[in-house]
């Protein structure tokens, strides 16, 4: 060991709190916790499921809760929460593909995400109207 | 060099992430505010009598399982990674827990559906 | 030159291993012209105010990858960032977050380099190609496939932008991962297995959570976090097909 290397002393910046630092992480955690609520909205879909076996009386109340304001409010979060996460779904999703030719030209990341998000309206529109033609 | 196991969870994100993305905003309106309010939609097809056929109805269970297990799945992966980014560092307790749930409600609507039988 | 110009007050992260037990801010009062770079400003605090600071630099154009550090708390090249944006007001500027700091501006990139050796950063042909068989041909579409990935000039500010490295140190981090999808996505290179011995790894494409703030910051546009996250899909249908495959396939 020479004297020069003796004298070398790295400092190490700690990384806790990283993501204060920075605009954009703060930005990114939020889109992250936005999948609590997705868990939630499971979570109330795996009760009603578990009413439903309980028989007519105990789903019936599973849906006169769901017709509580506060249920009304929260599924309104909700939708926020899903239609935000369509938007943000389709935004990274470029990322996770290789390159996409069309008529020679590389597709942009952005044109890929708007036909995403085209294509999430058209199925959660199909949804809905399936569900109307759900007859018993 | 030891291979990851992610990609069985990460499969799992996937497919509940797209899955989501394509139907979430439908699901929520219907169950939560369009059936309630009886906004565009007649609460009848959600009476007590019409999901249970829904539910017994092999198509019926399938999507009820998919919606449930994939939403859990796709948001277990998400909020184990912010406990992570927040430094709660848990280690594999964390994941064990987080997975076992997941894993737990995915047992537990199986087990309903096919209770309810065909 | 400078006379009767605008000043702009920059705030330097010091350290001194010698003398210095934490890094403190020093500031300077920076008179400037129009065009002058954030790498211009340090020169002129090392050329005229305080000789003692240290910073690497050496193209001055963006092509070197030396002058990487954090300016107002974001990663930036010094000689691509500009002091009439920062003016009037302080700039900080700081070393490259998420490496040890060796002295003021210069940080330890010795896992860096050692990284970049693990990825086998060179052509591996299926077969060695004699002269005489003349060059690879490669069509436009083919070139396409890694040409952005090959624009990486080592300046590190996608591992001061990871949280996932800041972290944990044994992820390979952006810019070398994005470095290895360039080879493997190149159709002279045979190596692709190889190479994701590491990639299928925690310590490879896994590590990443796809932030994306690597790609925001990169000087040159490589998409650090495309190269990676494209590379997931494969790695999990290898994963699921490992034991259905003919043997020696591996993607």
């Amino acid at each position: 060991m020479s004297a020069q290397t003796d004298k070398r002393h790295p400092y190490r910046r700690p990384i806790r709190g990283w993501w204060k630092r920075d605009r954009y992480y703060i930005r990114y955690l939020a889109m992250e916790a936005t999948s609590i609520l997705i868990a939630l909205y499971a979570l109330i879909l795996l009760f009603g499921l578990l009413r439903l076996g309980q028989g007519e009386a105990a789903f019936n109340g599973w849906l006169e809760a769901l017709r509580s304001s506060p249920s009304v409010a929260l599924h309104v979060l909700l939708l926020l929460v899903f239609i935000y996460h369509s938007y943000s779904w389709f935004k990274v999703m470029p990322k996770t593909l290789p390159a996409i030719y069309w008529r020679g030209a590389k597709l942009p990341q952005p044109v890929i995400t708007r036909i995403g998000v085209c294509a999430a309206v058209i199925v959660n529109l199909l949804v809905i109207i399936l569900f109307t033609g759900l007859q018993p | 060099m030891k291979r990851s196991n992610e990609p069985v969870f990460w499969a799992l994100f996937g497919a509940g992430g797209m899955l989501s993305a394509l139907t979430g905003v439908a699901l929520v309106f219907i169950t939560g505010i369009g059936v309630p309010l009886a906004l565009l939609l007649s609460p009848e097809l959600m009476s007590y009598a019409n999901m249970l056929a829904f539910a017994q109805h092999w198509f019926g269970k399938l999507v009820i399982f998919a919606v449930i297990a994939l939403f859990l799945w796709h948001a277990t992966l998400r909020i184990l990674l912010l406990l992570h980014d927040f430094g709660i560092r848990a280690g594999p307790a964390s994941a064990l827990i987080g997975n076992g749930l997941a894993l737990l409600c995915t047992l537990a609507a199986a087990y309903l559906l096919l209770a309810l039988g065909f | 030159m400078t006379d009767g110009n605008k000043i702009i007050e920059m705030e330097v992260l010091r350290y001194r291993p010698e003398q210095d037990q934490e890094p403190f801010y020093q500031s300077y009062e920076v008179p400037f012209l129009d065009d002058w770079s954030v790498l211009q400003g340090l020169q002129y605090i090392k050329d005229d105010l305080d000789g003692t600071l240290s910073f690497r630099w050496s193209c001055r154009m963006a092509i070197c990858g030396s002058c990487g550090m954090m300016i107002n708390g974001v990663p930036g090249l010094g000689c691509r960032s500009f002091l009439r944006n920062y003016h009037p007001g302080k700039l900080r500027v700081a070393a490259l977050e998420h490496f040890p700091i060796e002295r003021d501006l210069v940080v330890v990139v010795d896992d860096f380099m050692n990284k970049l050796a693990q990825i086998k950063p060179y052509l591996i042909p299926k077969q060695e190609r004699r002269l005489d068989q003349g060059e690879y041909l490669q069509t436009p579409q083919q070139l396409e496939q890694y040409r952005q990935f090959s624009t990486c000039i080592n300046c590190m500010l996608c591992y001061a932008a990871c949280p996932q490295y800041g972290m944990n140190t044994d992820f390979t981090g952006p810019g070398i991962l994005a470095l290895m999808h360039r080879y493997n996505a190149d159709s002279r290179d045979d190596g692709r297995a190889q190479r994701m011995e590491l990639g299928h790894a925690d310590a490879g494409v896994w590590g990443c959570t796809a932030v994306g703030y690597c790609s925001e910051v990169c000087p040159k546009d490589v998409d650090p976090a495309h190269a990676i996250n494209q590379n997931k899909m494969g790695s999990a249908i290898d994963y699921f097909l490992r034991f259905v495959k003919p043997r020696g396939a591996s993607q």
